[in-house]
């Protein structure tokens, strides 16, 4: 199944490695990873998705929680919570595919961000299935790059992950 | 307040945290820390010829001692040699803080002479690690590295130190820190009451119950209470080859050691057990063999203070998270408020048959009187002289598992062994660790022809300090255990675990100031190893001839349940 782990840790040099280096070393996977620090300067927010069963994912969640760095950890996906990622892309728009491309872009609610005579730099924002849809709509063959930032999220109501 | 340099700083802390010996290997990056040392005499550095021997010479101490082992090694290839004692002593969770040297400031990430990345190589075998950014902060980091290192579940952790922060002529206020706070490390210090009620319940109705102890119940002091629960129940007890002596092995309700080398009644009573108390141990492979088929009726209850050693191979009935000692202590006290006691018949029940597995003597081994010396003829014969009173310390093979089986250990930090890595070369350094740890105790290093010779240059440190300890080598002039399992599964081919060309002993410990023994006659060997503990002042190197064709028994047939074993060439479960 898939998990979106989210953790408060140490905005320290060395802090990600730690948490990179843990699921290589222990053969858990990667996903998508996002971090940046947030508005308390000392705290950086680490949001990654992987993908196992109860047993698996209770085990990286114990061995995440071991790092000295690790202040507090969540699995978003064991309560409601809202899940963004941002895309990036760059799609071929060249006569009347241009028309096609900005009606699509308009039923995902994206935005055209950059124009030239033959590409359009499309963004989207949403879950990553909804991402993935865009892509598909608008057919691969038309699509020249493509930039994701990972997964964020965040729990709905009132429950924080603070200290 | 005092000002002091870096390098002051750090021999100071060391001091400050109660340091009484350093084991290290100087070099261009902590020549400033070796000037503090020279001028100071509360910290005691012991030079070794290898700064793999100071790992495990620092981890023999924390072993012995229960206190932080302390290493000091230089930048480049005085911090690669050290990898191996860290990642040794991190899988047997045992205290220690390494100070690596470093390349200066500036030139980091420049592939400057003698620069490797020690915080990245170390980073999956520490429990954390920290490289200095300014020397002000050396008090404080070295605090919160011992704290980490020693509490909770024990490991190693790194302080890697750039050279311009510990030069002589930059001073600043020195004060050492008297408390350690950090929000994101709080090691757990209670048991759950409520998981420890549902144990004790599960515990006094069980029928068929087996108490199995590991390493964290020597290095969470649980030894007295883990003796006085066994006793007061009546419940066979087991220990892995991590937890010898946290029950005493001359116990009749010791069954002896567990696992792939174990004996017949551990194996089969853990198999057959209702009930299991696992206390600081980690149902790791060597213990479980196959873990779909571990103990299939067992109700398991699992004591470790660490969450992630719990339901990671076997799935626990009841976890509990906490402290060994203190868990099993409230364990002790709700038993004996209990109104409810063990079924007494059952538990006769119950010791009859494991009796009966007893019977089988799965120990034994063939004496024949013209053939060559047995190796287990050796651990029980030091066994013997030593009155059970030696700490042994013990290389990787088949003379470490004779060692384990042969060797009774009443109490807990005399057996020192490197079970978790299995790292030959550990025995003679770490010996050298508990030396000096208990200057006027018998100190027997159980070895092998090959092992020892991975750190022999150790003999010469031995010189140096005078300690006299007394190395058993075990010399069945083959890569003994390698070769087992070549005859057991590569139909004899023995590729490459002959020790071809060894060199003469004898002649190698004189070399170096000792005494050497030969042994080759069975009859000879009581007296002679009489002769060599009774030099209590000397380094004594027992060079003893055994029977290359020896095999370790029983042993797991791989894939089986924790009961299916071989019990000798021939017979099996
Ligand atoms: C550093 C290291 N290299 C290789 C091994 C693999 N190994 C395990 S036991 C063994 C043989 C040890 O030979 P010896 O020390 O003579 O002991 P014996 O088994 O003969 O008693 C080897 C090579 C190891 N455990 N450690
Ligand atoms: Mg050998």
């Amino acid at each position: 199944m898939r998990r979106i782990i989210s953790i408060l840790m140490e905005n320290e040099p060395g802090a990600l490695s730690r948490v990179v280096g843990l699921f290589s070393q222990r053969g858990y996977n990667i996903e998508t990873l996002t971090v940046a620090p947030t508005e308390d300067e000392t705290l950086s927010r680490l949001t990654l998705t992987t993908f196992g069963d109860d047993e698996k994912i209770e085990q990286i969640t114990k061995h995440l929680n071991k790092l000295i760095e690790v202040v507090k950890l969540v699995d978003l996906t064991d309560g409601a919570h809202i899940e963004r990622e941002i895309m990036l892309v760059k799609v071929k728009a060249t006569g009347s595919q241009r028309a096609e491309v900005k009606r699509s872009v308009d039923i995902f609610r994206g935005q055209i961000v950059d124009v030239t005579s033959t590409v359009y730099t499309v963004q989207l924002t949403g879950a990553t299935d909804k991402l993935q849809a865009f892509i598909d709509a608008i057919g691969e063959t038309q699509v020249l790059e493509v930039v994701r930032s990972g997964v964020s999220g965040i729990s709905r109501g009132e429950k924080v992950l603070n200290l | 307040m005092e000002e002091l340099s870096g390098g002051e700083m750090v021999v100071r802390a060391l001091a400050d945290e109660g340091v009484e010996f350093l084991f290290g290997y100087p070099g261009g990056a902590v020549l400033h820390i070796y000037d503090a040392l020279f001028q100071q005499d509360k910290v005691d550095h012991i030079l070794v010829r290898h700064e793999q021997a100071a790992t495990h010479a620092a981890d023999g101490y924390a072993r012995a001692t229960g206190k932080p082992g302390a290493v000091l090694v230089t930048s480049g290839p005085g911090a690669t040699n050290a990898v191996t004692g860290i990642a040794t002593a991190s899988m047997d969770s045992i205290p220690m803080v390494v100070i690596s040297g470093q390349v200066i400031t500036d030139w980091i990430g420049d592939d400057a002479f003698q620069e490797t990345d020690m915080v990245g190589i170390c980073r999956p075998l520490v429990k954390h690690s920290w490289m200095v950014r300014d020397p002000r902060d050396i008090p404080e980091i070295f605090r919160k590295a011992f704290y980490v290192a020693t509490t909770g579940r024990p490991g190693p952790v790194l302080i890697d130190i750039p050279k311009d922060m510990t030069a002589p002529h930059n001073r600043y206020p020195y004060e050492y820190p008297e408390h350690v706070h950090m929000r994101s490390y709080n090691p757990v210090t209670r048991g759950h009451t409520g998981q420890i009620r549902k144990a004790v319940n599960a515990m006094l109705q069980a029928k068929r119950p087996v108490i199995y102890a590991g390493g964290g119940a020597i290095q969470g002091e649980a030894h007295e209470v883990l003796t006085r629960l066994g006793r007061q129940l009546n419940f066979p007890v087991t220990n892995t080859l991590m937890g010898l002596g946290a029950f005493p092995g001359s116990d009749p309700q010791f069954l002896g050691m567990l696992g792939q080398h174990g004996t017949y009644e551990a194996n089969m009573a853990m198999h057959h057990a209702d009930f299991i108390l696992c206390a600081g141990a980690r149902l790791d492979d060597r213990v479980t063999n196959n873990a779909d088929k571990f103990c299939p009726n067992a109700t398991l209850v699992h004591i470790d203070v660490d969450p992630a050693s719990i339901s990671k191979n076997v799935p626990a009935n009841i976890p509990i998270v906490g402290p060994v000692d203190q868990v099993l202590g409230e364990m002790l006290a709700m038993v004996e408020q209990s109104e409810q006691q063990p079924d007494q018949k059952d538990l006769d029940r119950w010791w009859e048959e494991v009796q009966g597995w007893r019977q089988y003597h799965a120990l034994r081994y063939d004496h024949d009187a013209d053939g060559p010396m047995k190796p287990q003829h050796v651990v029980e014969t030091l066994y013997r002289v030593t009155e059970g009173k030696a700490y042994v310390t013990s290389d990787v093979g088949q003379h470490q598992m004779f060692a384990a089986q042969f060797y009774k250990f009443d109490h807990p930090r005399y057996w020192i062994n490197s079970g978790g890595l299995g790292t030959m070369g550990f025995g003679f350094p770490a010996a050298m660790g508990v030396q000096f740890a208990d200057p006027d105790a018998m100190v027997a290093c159980v070895t092998g022809e090959g092992s020892i010779q991975m750190n022999i240059q150790e003999m010469s440190t031995c010189l140096q300090y005078g300690l006299p300890i007394k190395i058993i080598n075990i010399n069945n002039q083959a890569l003994g255990m390698v070769r087992q399992w070549q005859d057991m599964q590569y139909g004899g081919r023995h590729s490459q675990s002959y020790m071809d060309s060894l060199p003469d002993f004898i002649a190698l410990a004189e070399a170096y100031g000792h005494v050497g023994m030969k042994v080759e006659r069975a009859e000879d060997l009581e007296g002679a190893m009489k002769e060599a503990f009774a030099m209590t002042d000397r380094l004594v190197f027992m060079d003893i001839y055994v029977d290359p064709a020896e095999h370790v028994y029983p042993m797991h047939i791989a894939g089986g349940a924790i009961n299916d074993m071989w019990l000798s060439k021939t017979e099996r479960t």
